[in-house]
């Protein structure tokens, strides 16, 4: 049977993965990728210490399940701000949008 | 009703009027007279029955009208006041009751009611006159309503009020009270033409003089109360209390306290009532309106000033023994007499109408504590009612004159004094009403025999005088008795009889009937006041009428005064002085050209120079009084003690406040205060300076330093925190 270790070294490198591209990309939808990345890699986390710690409690799996949802909700509130953004300045470069500065 | 609920309410309708018209009805003035002499009339009807009840109640010296109610706690007792009618509290509410109505009355025609607005009048100026146009366009100068009409009758019925609070107060703190209530309308009243220099000049000075007396007076007030505990009139007159004080000695003069008592009490009369040495104020307060002339300085309030003094007979009387007098009644007689001769001198010089009756009214008054000083206490309250009548009949009288005279001014448009006598002449034909209302009252005052009131009760002191074997008393009241029928004749002579000695007399006419039925009525009383008092065993005419007046007012004393048989030597003084004035008084003025000096003014040389300015007594009180206060408060008071002691004093503290603030400034609120609070925003200034190149905008940037810090964290944790 494959170990917890392997499982959260794979949830580390998913979460590395996308943090550089939430770092690294200038496009906002990129980045926004890069935060589901992080994301998953998160829930990846918390399923494999429910499989493999606790797994007689539903609770890890409920768990997983509404991060995914509240995970979407964001991801439409996002988007929806990134059209609003390009609407306005007919870019969405995370460099170009530096408004909120002193 | 109880007699002595009815004599609680006597006071209250002219104090309500005195609200009423100051508060309410001020602008109008038929209201403002309505009320006024509907409270007087009120008061007099109530006046009327007390005096009623008083005579049909037979025991009234034993067992007189009262009630008391507490007024404030005074350690374990009360403070009593209340109200108080004997026999000779009956008899001043009947002619205080009478003289005051029939003034409101004359006051509603002396202030011209009824006249149109003057064309220039102002208040605070004597009324100057109006123009009017009769149908044919002929242009005529009246006489103008006074412009401060309704506050005049507010005045009067308060100073009504004051008189009735003293008549019928049973403690002399409330007839203090009701004696300082008209010294304040005195003053007002005085002062009624306040925009005249010289109005305003004797409202202050009689102001400040009567002040002298009250609180003289006032001390007499304390060291009665402290020794006796009471002020009210059954503690004081009572055996035990004249025993304690006359058996007390007094911390000062080594005399008894009734003998200091008796002096401070009488001297508060002094003022009030005008003697000598405090005589100055009374001629002129003849500077207020003719009505206020008549009612406080004839009728009522200087009469107080004798009320007083009989009131507290038994204490001046006090430590009497066989007749022989008191130290009080000997001071008394000696300033009483001495002012009746003394006045009486200066009115013989005098040609201001009102003067000459201002000088006789303090030559009457002195008449009367002269009485008191001899023990004849029946004959000073007898003198005091019929010379009330007869005096506040004069007064009106000589208002009169002046009025008829100024509608002679006005028609004539000449420059003269209306009252000064020298102008006037030849108004008995113009003026018949008061030609012999005056020749009723100036008869009285000259105690013209048998007929009129004042030979009755001058009669009655001169009696006195002679019983009581006080020769010296005797000889000077009957001096001034004869000078008093001398200037009354002379005035009489001057004002009515012969002829006109300018136009304006020749054009006076006849005042209206407010102002004639007021004399006609006083001059009734000025005749019948003094049958009640004809002695019971007078030759031909005694014994016809009771002798009233000895038994009734008699009774207010614990002992009935005894009455003093007849003897022809007193009568025959009087109506030799009574007579042979008057026949003097005729025989020098009866035909004084115009333009003429006065005849006596050669033959008496420098002594009519002397009375003429009244003995120098206003420059006297000048040079001693007057000259040194204004001296002390201008030298000693504003320039030393004002300027240089509190000014220098106070300049002083400011400096001191001054620097100590500046102090304060410079050394603890700039620096330390200031500091801090500069400091704190500097530094935040500082801090989000050099801290804001973080803040780029950029949401990568933002998120690196998270990330940093979420690692610092975790490392921080995971190799600090959490060894096991």
């Amino acid at each position: 049977m494959i170990s917890l270790s392997y499982f959260l070294v794979f949830a580390a490198a998913l979460f590395c993965i996308g943090l550089y591209g939430v770092l690294a990309r200038k496009n906002a939808i990129a980045i926004l990728m890069g935060i589901e990345l992080m994301l998953n890699a998160v829930v990846i986390n918390l399923i494999a210490f429910w499989r493999f710690r606790s797994p007689e409690m539903i609770a890890g799996q409920a768990f997983g399940v509404i991060v995914f949802a509240v995970a979407a909700a964001e991801v439409a509130v996002g988007l929806a701000l990134f059209i609003a953004i390009f609407r306005r300045r007919n870019t969405i470069a995370a460099d170009e949008i530096d408004l909120l500065k002193w | 009703m109880e007699p002595s609920t009815l004599v609680w309410l006597l006071p209250v309708p002219p104090l309500l009027a005195f609200f009423l018209i100051i508060l309410l009805t001020n602008r109008s003035k038929t209201l403002s007279h309505i009320l006024g002499i509907g409270a007087t009339s009120l008061s007099f009807i109530g006046s009327m029955v007390i005096v009623f009840l008083a005579i049909r109640s037979g025991h009234l010296g034993e067992d007189p009208f009262t009630s008391v109610l507490n007024w404030f706690p005074t350690g374990d007792t009360w403070f009593q006041i209340g109200v108080w009618v004997d026999p000779l509290t009956v008899g001043t509410l009947f002619f205080v009751a009478i003289t005051i109505l029939v003034i409101f009355i004359y006051s509603v025609g002396y202030q011209n009611f009824g006249q149109p607005k003057g064309d220039h009048d102002q208040p605070g100026l004597p009324p100057h006159g109006a123009t009017i146009e009769d149908e044919l366009g002929h242009k005529h100068r009246v006489p103008s309503i006074e412009p401060m009409y309704s506050r005049f009758f507010a005045f009067l019925s308060l100073f009504a009020f004051g008189m009735y609070v003293l008549v019928v107060s049973s403690n002399l703190l409330t007839l203090f009270v009701g004696w300082e209530i008209m010294g304040l309308c005195s003053y007002l009243l005085i002062g009624f033409w306040y925009a005249k220099p010289s109005a305003r000049a004797a409202a202050i000075k009689a102001f400040l003089t009567t002040r002298v007396g009250d609180v003289i007076m006032l001390l007499g007030l304390a060291y009665l109360y402290t020794l006796a505990g009471s002020l009210s009139y059954d503690v004081i007159f009572s055996e035990e209390t004249l025993h304690l004080l006359t058996s007390t000695n007094a911390p000062i003069f080594g005399v008894s306290a009734a003998v200091v008592i008796g002096l401070f009490l009488f001297f508060g009369t002094v003022g009030k009532s005008a003697q000598f040495p405090l005589h100055v104020w009374l001629p002129d307060a003849m500077e207020g309106p003719t009505p206020v002339s008549a009612m406080i300085h004839a009728a009522t309030m200087v009469s107080a000033g004798v009320y007083l003094v009989i009131r507290v007979f038994p204490i001046i009387s006090a430590g009497m023994h066989h007749g022989e007098p008191t130290l009080t009644m000997n001071v008394m007689a000696i300033i009483g007499a001495f002012t009746g001769l003394f006045a009486a001198t200066i009115a013989v010089a005098q040609n201001d109408i009102k003067r000459v009756l201002a000088y006789s009214t303090i030559s009457q008054l002195g008449y009367m504590i002269a009485a008191i000083g001899i023990g004849a206490y029946v004959a000073a309250a007898f003198h005091l009612f019929t010379h009330s009548f007869f005096k506040a009949l004069l007064f009106l009288g000589s208002g009169s004159v002046i009025h008829g005279v100024e509608h002679g001014i006005f028609h004539t448009g000449e420059d003269i004094d209306p009252q000064d006598m020298l102008n006037l002449g030849g108004l008995r034909k113009k003026m018949p009403f008061t030609f012999w209302t005056f020749l009723i009252g100036g008869l009285a005052l000259s105690g013209f025999p048998f007929l009129t009131a004042g030979f009755w009760s001058k009669d009655e002191i001169l009696a006195d005088a002679f019983a009581h074997a006080n020769w010296p008393v005797l000889i000077v009241l009957a001096f001034a008795a004869l000078l008093t029928a001398f200037y009354t004749m002379r005035q009489i002579t001057l004002t009515f009889l012969g002829k006109s000695r300018t136009e304006s007399a020749e054009h006076a006419v006849e005042s209206k009937w407010t102002m004639t039925l007021p004399l006609v009525l006083l001059a009734v009383f000025a005749i019948v006041a003094g049958w009640p008092g004809i002695p019971g065993d007078f030759p031909l005419i005694g014994g016809f009428i009771p002798n009233f007046v000895h038994e009734f007012v008699g009774e207010t004393l614990a002992e009935h005064p005894e009455t003093i048989t007849f003897n022809w030597i007193p009568l025959l003084i009087s109506l030799a002085v009574s007579l042979g004035g008057l026949a003097l008084g005729w025989w020098v003025y009866r035909d004084i050209p115009a333009g003429a000096p006065d005849p006596l003014e050669k033959p008496l040389g420098p002594i009519y120079k002397l009375l003429k300015n009244k003995y120098y007594f206003d420059e006297l009180y000048d040079y001693i009084f007057v000259r040194p206060s204004y001296w002390v408060s201008r030298t000693f008071t504003y320039l030393w003690l004002d300027r240089k002691i509190i000014d220098g004093f106070l300049h002083l503290i400011s400096r001191i406040t001054f620097s100590l603030g500046g102090i304060f400034r410079n050394y603890i609120d700039k620096p330390i205060i200031n500091g801090f609070g500069d400091f704190v925003g500097e530094s935040v200034k500082w801090i989000g300076r050099s801290g804001r190149f973080i803040q780029t905008g950029l949401v990568q940037q933002y998120m690196v330093m998270a990330l940093i810090i979420a690692f610092g964290t975790l490392f921080y944790y995971l190799f600090f925190l959490s060894q096991p």
